[in-house]
C-alpha cells in the first residue's frame, strides 16, 4: 500500500486519534500527579486483577462464541419480527447497570423465574451468584453485541461468493471453512477485544453477581483506591493496569485479525442458498430461540416492573428525559467527528496506533477520566457548567471502540475498491470523502450512531461527578429515584429509557437495518 | 510525446524497467506473458505506482511526481469502474468535475456522452440495472468526457464476449480517433492488438522494451512473445 | 434544541445573581434529587437569609469527602454537607475545616461534642425484612439461621461500612467470628445501598442492611406496613451525618448562619420524610405520624470519629478474609 498514492489524507484521523489518547491517558496523568504518596498496590489488587482477567477472558470467549452460531442463523434466516429482533439485540447492552442487574436477577435470581420453575419441579432454586453468575450476566450484556458486530461482517460477504459456493455445491463444513471462516477469522478477534475490555472495567454487576468480595474486580480497586483510601497514585496505577491489559489484548486482537481481506462484490441482495438443509434449520431455529429467550426474558421483567409507572412519572424525570436526548445527540455528533476519521485512516494502512487508542476509550475508568477531566477544568472553567458537554464527550470516546469495529471494514473496503478510479478522475479528500466514502459507509455509519446514541442514553458517564441538582440526565435521575426508596418510579424510569434509547436506535440504525435486511 | 526516461518501477515481487517513448496520437499495445508487468507499467504512468529512479514525461511537462488525477491519463482498469450508488450519469458526471451536482451545460455533455457510446436515455440507472456490456460503455463515456491526453486501458472488456468486445474495442478506436486521445491498452488477444493498434510494446523479463510495429512484432516475435504466443 | 438546553445547563451553572451573596454546599447526590430534602432546604433558607443557596450533589458522602481534598484550599464549597463518623476524622485531618459556633440542643441517643462537625441528622443501622417473617435477634442467631441477608460493600458504601462497625463496636476481638459465621448467609454483597434494597424487594433475600426508619417510608409514602426492622439485642450501630464550614469560605458569616438554621424546627422538621433520617434536633411539632410505630433499639452503638477510623482497615480485612472464602 505504501507505495501507492492515496485519496485521503490520514492526518485528520491521527489527530481525533491522538486527541482521544491525550484524554485518556492526560486524565490519567493529571490523577497520578495529583497522588501523595500511597501504598502501591498490595495483594488484594493482585487478586483483583487476577479475577478481573479471569472473569473477562471467560466473558469474551463465551459471549464471542454464542455469538457466532447465533449471527450465522440471524444472517441466513428470514422470518417476521426479525427486524425488531435485530433491534432488541442492542437493548442489554444499553441499560444503566443497575437496571440490567435487577432485570437479570428477576429471571435467574434465588427467587427469579428460573428458580420459580424448579422448585415447582422439586429443584432446588438456581444458585446463580458466583463466577458463572458474573459470566452470565456479561454474556447477557455482550452477546447482544458481539452479534451485530459478527453478523455486520457476515453481512460484508459480498454475495457472489454465496452464489459460487451455491455452484459448487459446498457442503457446511467446507462453507464454513471456505467462507465464514476467513470473515470471522476477521472479526472474532476484534469482538473479542472489545467484549474484554468492556469487561475489565465491570465493577457493580460483577460485584453483585460474583457474590462478595471474591469477586472483586480493578475497577472495584480503583474505586476503593478513590473514595476508601483516598490513594490517587494507586488509583492511577491501577487504571494504568486497566489500559495496558486492554492496549495487550486489542494489539492481540489486531495482530490475529490482519492479513487478506474479504472479496468485492456488486451491491446485490444477499441470498444463500446452503440453508435449506433440515439439520441447519433446526439448528438456527433453536439459536435464535435460546438467544431471544435467553435476552428477552430479563427485558420482559423490566419491562413488567415499569409499565404501572410509565404514565405516572415525575415531572423531573421527563426533563432528565429531554436532557439525556440532547447529551445522546450531542455525543453521536462527536463519536462521528472522531470515528470516521480514524476509520478512514485505518483503511488507509496506518492503522494499529488508531486503532489502540480507539479501543482504549473502553478501558478507561470513567472514574478517573472523570476525575482527571475534573482536576484539568478547574483552574480553567467552572465543572459544574462544563458537565453536560464533558458527559457527551465522554460517552462519545466509550462508544468509539464500537464505532471503529462497525466503520472499520467498510471504510478498508472502499478505499481497497475505489481509491484507484476515484484518484484517476482527481476525486481526493473531501471529495472523495463525500461522494464516495460516505454513501458507501451509509449503512454503518448509521449503525454506530443509533449504537452511540443509545449508549449515552444509558450510561451514567461521569455525569454523576459533576451533576449539578437541576441538570440530571435520565440514568442519574434512575439511581437517585432508587436511593429515594421508589423503586416503583426507578421502575418506570428505566422502561422509559429502554424505550427511548431503542427508539433512538432505531431511527438512526434504520439505513443500516435496510442494509441488513437486503 | 510519452516519454518513459530510464524508469525503475518496483513492485514487491519483481522490477519493471521502462526506457520508451510513445508519439502522441499513437494507438499502441502492450504485450507479454501473465504476470510480466504489462498492468504495473500502465499504474506507473497513470501515477498509481511511483518510479523508484527515472522520470515520466508528457509532452514538456514532468510527471514523475504528480498526483493520479493530475496527469492527463483517464483509465480503465478491469472491473470496479463504476459507482454502484450513483446512476449512470452521475458516474460519467465525474469525469467533469468531483461532484453529484452538474450545471445544466454539463448534464448536457454527459448525455451527449452517454448517446455518443450508444446509452441515450439510460442515464438515470444504476450500474446494477445494466450489462455488462453497457457498464463498459458508461466508462467509455466517462473516459470521453474527461478529455484527457492519454486513454489507458487494463483490460476492461475482458469479461464481456468476443462479439461484444470487438465492438466497445472498434467503438474505443473509434473515439480516440475522433478525439486524438492516445491510447494505451493492455491486451492478452494478438487479434485485439492487430485489430486497432499499429504499434505494441513487449513487457517480458522485466523490461518494458520500445514500440514496435504490431504486424513487424507477430512477423517476428522475440523467444518471451514466442513462449507466450505458443 | 440542543443548544438551548446546554446554554440553559451553563445559564443554571452560573447564575449567581450579581448583588445576593451566593453559598455554596456540597452535599451527597440524594440530598439535592427531587425527592430529598434539597428543594425544600433552599427554599426555606433562601427565604430568610437574602442569599442564594448553591447545592452541589457529589454522590455520597465517602465522594464529597473526595472531592473536597481534590479541591483543597481553593474549592467552591462553603459547606459540605453530609459526612457520617467514619469520615470525620479523615476530613479533620484534612485541616480544610474550621470550628462552628452552633449552639443546640441535640437529640441524639448520645452525648455528642465537636467543635467543627455538627450533625444534622441520624438513625439506626438495622437488618429491614417482612413484617410477616420471623426475624432473628442477635447476629449469633442471624448467623445460626437459614436467613438469607444482603449487604453492601464497605469499600464503596456508607451502609456497607456502617455494618463493619457495628459488629467491631458490638463484638470487639470476636468480629471476625462473627463475619466468618455470618458468611453463608449473606447472599450477596453490592455496590450500594441502592442495589441492595432492590434486590430485597425483589425477594433476593429475607432482609437487607438498611435502616430502622426505612419502614417509615413504606408505612408513610406508600401506606404499606409489610416491612419492619428487626431489633438486634447487641443494640444498633447509628449514623450520625454532620456538615461544617470550610476554612476557606468567602462567605463565613453567612455559613455559620446555615449551620444555625440547619438544627432549627424550619430545616430540622423537612429531614424525616425527605431523608428518612431522625432529625438531630427534634421539631417542636415532634416526628412525622408514623415515626412512633419504628423500632427504637435498647443501646445505641457509636464508636467515636477517631475510634472508628483506627480500626476501619482492620475491620475490613476481617471483613474481606470472612466474606473471600
Amino acid at each position: 500500500m505504501a507505495d501507492r498514492a492515496q485519496p485521503l489524507s490520514a492526518w485528520p484521523g491521527r489527530t481525533a486519534a491522538i486527541g482521544v489518547a491525550v484524554l485518556i491517558l492526560g486524565t490519567l496523568c493529571a490523577v497520578a500527579l495529583r497522588a501523595e504518596a500511597g501504598r502501591g498496590l498490595g495483594p488484594s489488587d493482585w487478586a483483583a486483577l487476577r479475577f478481573t482477567v479471569l472473569q473477562a477472558t471467560i466473558s469474551a470467549v463465551l459471549s464471542v462464541a454464542l455469538a457466532v452460531p447465533v449471527a450465522r442463523a440471524l444472517a441466513r434466516r428470514r422470518f417476521p419480527g426479525r427486524r425488531i429482533l435485530i433491534a432488541l439485540l442492542g437493548a442489554p447492552f444499553i441499560l444503566p447497570v443497575i437496571v440490567a442487574i435487577l432485570g437479570l436477577l428477576q429471571i435467574f435470581g434465588r427467587s427469579g423465574w428460573v428458580s420459580q420453575v424448579f422448585l415447582s419441579l422439586g429443584l432446588p432454586p438456581l444458585q446463580i451468584y458466583g463466577l458463572h453468575g458474573v459470566v452470565l450476566a456479561h454474556v447477557f450484556f455482550n452477546l447482544p453485541l458481539a452479534t451485530r458486530l459478527i453478523l455486520q461482517s457476515w453481512q460484508e460477504i459480498p454475495a457472489e461468493q454465496f452464489r459460487l459456493a451455491a455452484q459448487l455445491n459446498l457442503g457446511a463444513s467446507a462453507m464454513f471453512r471456505l467462507i465464514e471462516w476467513p470473515v470471522l477469522r476477521h472479526s472474532c478477534p476484534g469482538a473479542l477485544a472489545v467484549v474484554f475490555a468492556i469487561c475489565l472495567t465491570s465493577f457493580a454487576v460483577a460485584l453483585t453477581l460474583g457474590g462478595g468480595p471474591r469477586a472483586t474486580t480493578i475497577e472495584l480497586a480503583i474505586f476503593q483506591a478513590f473514595r476508601f483510601d483516598y490513594d490517587l497514585g494507586r488509583a492511577a496505577l491501577l487504571s494504568g493496569v486497566q489500559l495496558i491489559l486492554t492496549a495487550g489484548a486489542a494489539l492481540l486482537a489486531l495482530r490475529l485479525s490482519r492479513g487478506g481481506g474479504i472479496g468485492t462484490g456488486l451491491d446485490r441482495s444477499l441470498k444463500r442458498w446452503d440453508s435449506h438443509h433440515i439439520s441447519a434449520k433446526l439448528a438456527d431455529v433453536a439459536w435464535i430461540m435460546l438467544a431471544a429467550l435467553f435476552l428477552l426474558m430479563p427485558l420482559s421483567a423490566i419491562t413488567l416492573s415499569g409499565v404501572a409507572g410509565l404514565l405516572s412519572l415525575p415531572d423531573a424525570v421527563l426533563s432528565a428525559t429531554l436532557i439525556s436526548m440532547a447529551v445522546a445527540l450531542a455525543s453521536t455528533a462527536i463519536l462521528l467527528a472522531l470515528a470516521l476519521p480514524m476509520a478512514a485512516a485505518v483503511a488507509l494502512g496506518r492503522g494499529a496506533m488508531i486503532e489502540m487508542s480507539g479501543i482504549l476509550g473502553l478501558a478507561a475508568s470513567p472514574l478517573v477520566i472523570g476525575t482527571g477531566l475534573f482536576i484539568v477544568l478547574r483552574p480553567v472553567a467552572d465543572p459544574f457548567a462544563w458537565a453536560l458537554p464533558v458527559t457527551a464527550l465522554v460517552n462519545a470516546v466509550m462508544a468509539l471502540p464500537f464505532a471503529l469495529r462497525i466503520l472499520v471494514p467498510q471504510a478498508r473496503a472502499v478505499v481497497t475498491r475505489y481509491s484507484r478510479l476515484s484518484l484517476s478522475l482527481d476525486m481526493t479528500g473531501w471529495q472523495f470523502t463525500t461522494i464516495v466514502l460516505l454513501p458507501r459507509m451509509r449503512a454503518q455509519i448509521s449503525f454506530a450512531a443509533g449504537l452511540a446514541a443509545a449508549l449515552s442514553m444509558g450510561d451514567l458517564g461521569v455525569i454523576a461527578l459533576f451533576a449539578d441538582p437541576d441538570i440530571a440526565t435520565l440514568p442519574l435521575q434512575i439511581y437517585r429515584l432508587m436511593g429515594a426508596y421508589r423503586m416503583q418510579d426507578a421502575a418506570a424510569a428505566a422502561l422509559l429509557l429502554l424505550i427511548l434509547s431503542m427508539g433512538l436506535f432505531w431511527l438512526l440504525d434504520r439505513g443500516g437495518r435496510h442494509h441488513a435486511e437486503t | 510525446m510519452l516519454k518513459l526516461e530510464s524508469c525503475t518501477v518496483t513492485n514487491s515481487s519483481f522490477t519493471l524497467r521502462a526506457d520508451l517513448q510513445i508519439n502522441r496520437g499513437a494507438r499502441v499495445a502492450i504485450l507479454g506473458p501473465s504476470g510480466s508487468g504489462k498492468s504495473t507499467l500502465l499504474e506507473a504512468i497513470a501515477g498509481f505506482r511511483d518510479v523508484s529512479s527515472g522520470r515520466i514525461l508528457w509532452k514538456k511537462s514532468d510527471w514523475t511526481d504528480l498526483a493520479p488525477g493530475q496527469r492527463s491519463v483517464a483509465m480503465l482498469f478491469q472491473d470496479g469502474n463504476l459507482f454502484p450508488h450513483l446512476t449512470a450519469a452521475q458516474n460519467v458526471g465525474l469525469g467533469l468535475r468531483p461532484t453529484t451536482r452538474l450545471s445544466k451545460a454539463e448534464q448536457d455533455t454527459v448525455d451527449t456522452a452517454l448517446t455518443r457510446v450508444g446509452l441515450p436515455d439510460m442515464g438515470a440507472r444504476k450500474p446494477s440495472e445494466l450489462s455488462g456490456g453497457q457498464q463498459s460503455r458508461v466508462a467509455l463515456a466517462r473516459a470521453l468526457v474527461q478529455q484527457r491526453d492519454i486513454l489507458l486501458l487494463d483490460e476492461p472488456f475482458a469479461a464481456l464476449g468476443p462479439a461484444l468486445k470487438v465492438e466497445m474495442l472498434d467503438l474505443v478506436a473509434e473515439l480516440v480517433m475522433e478525439t486524438k486521445t492516445t491510447l494505451l491498452m493492455v491486451s492478452h488477444d494478438p487479434e485485439d492488438a492487430r485489430r486497432i493498434s499499429k504499434q505494441a510494446v513487449l513487457v517480458a523479463d522485466g523490461t518494458a522494451h520500445a514500440p514496435t510495429g504490431t504486424e513487424t512484432l507477430f512477423a517476428n516475435p522475440p523467444a518471451a512473445l514466442r513462449d507466450y504466443l505458443g | 434544541m440542543k443548544h438551548l438546553i446546554f446554554a440553559a445547563g451553563l445559564l443554571g451553572a452560573t447564575s449567581a445573581f450579581a448583588d445576593t451573596p451566593e453559598l455554596t454546599v456540597y452535599t451527597y447526590d440524594s440530598f439535592v434529587s427531587d425527592w430529598g430534602p434539597g428543594p425544600q432546604v433552599e427554599a426555606a433558607f433562601e427565604a430568610t437569609c437574602g442569599c442564594d443557596l448553591k447545592l452541589v450533589g457529589v454522590e455520597d458522602g465517602a465522594a464529597l469527602l473526595a472531592r473536597v481534598r481534590l479541591e483543597g484550599a481553593n474549592t467552591d464549597a462553603d459547606i459540605v454537607l453530609g459526612l457520617d463518623t467514619n469520615l470525620v476524622t479523615a476530613a479533620r485531618d484534612t485541616g480544610l475545616f474550621v470550628p462552628h459556633a452552633v449552639e443546640a440542643n441535640f437529640t441524639l441517643p448520645v452525648d455528642w461534642a465537636d467543635d467543627t462537625f455538627v450533625p444534622y441528622d441520624w438513625g439506626y443501622f438495622a437488618f429491614v425484612h417482612n413484617a410477616d417473617a420471623a426475624a432473628p435477634a442477635n447476629f449469633k442467631a442471624l448467623a445460626d439461621s437459614n436467613t438469607k441477608i444482603v449487604i453492601q460493600d464497605p469499600r464503596s458504601s456508607t451502609p456497607g461500612l456502617g455494618l463493619l462497625m457495628w459488629i467491631k463496636a458490638a463484638y470487639g476481638d470476636e468480629a471476625s467470628m462473627i463475619w466468618d459465621a455470618l458468611s453463608d448467609n449473606v447472599v450477596t454483597v453490592t455496590k450500594g445501598w441502592s442495589e441492595a434494597y432492590g434486590l430485597f424487594l425483589e425477594g433476593e433475600a429475607d432482609m437487607v442492611l438498611s435502616y430502622t426508619t426505612s419502614p417509615a417510608y413504606h408505612l408513610i409514602a406508600e401506606e404499606d406496613a409489610s416491612k419492619a426492622a428487626a431489633p438486634f439485642e447487641e443494640g444498633h450501630y447509628m449514623q450520625v451525618e454532620v456538615a461544617a464550614k470550610l476554612a476557606s469560605t468567602n462567605e463565613s458569616d453567612l455559613a455559620d448562619q446555615f449551620l444555625n438554621f440547619m438544627v432549627t424546627d424550619a430545616f430540622q422538621s423537612i429531614i424525616p420524610t425527605t431523608n428518612w433520617m431522625y432529625p438531630a434536633v427534634t421539631p417542636a411539632s415532634g416526628l412525622p405520624e408514623g415515626f412512633e410505630t419504628l423500632i427504637t433499639p435498647e443501646k445505641s452503638l457509636l464508636l467515636s470519629p477517631e475510634d472508628a477510623a483506627a480500626v476501619r482497615d482492620a475491620a475490613l480485612d476481617e471483613w474481606l478474609t470472612a466474606l473471600s472464602r
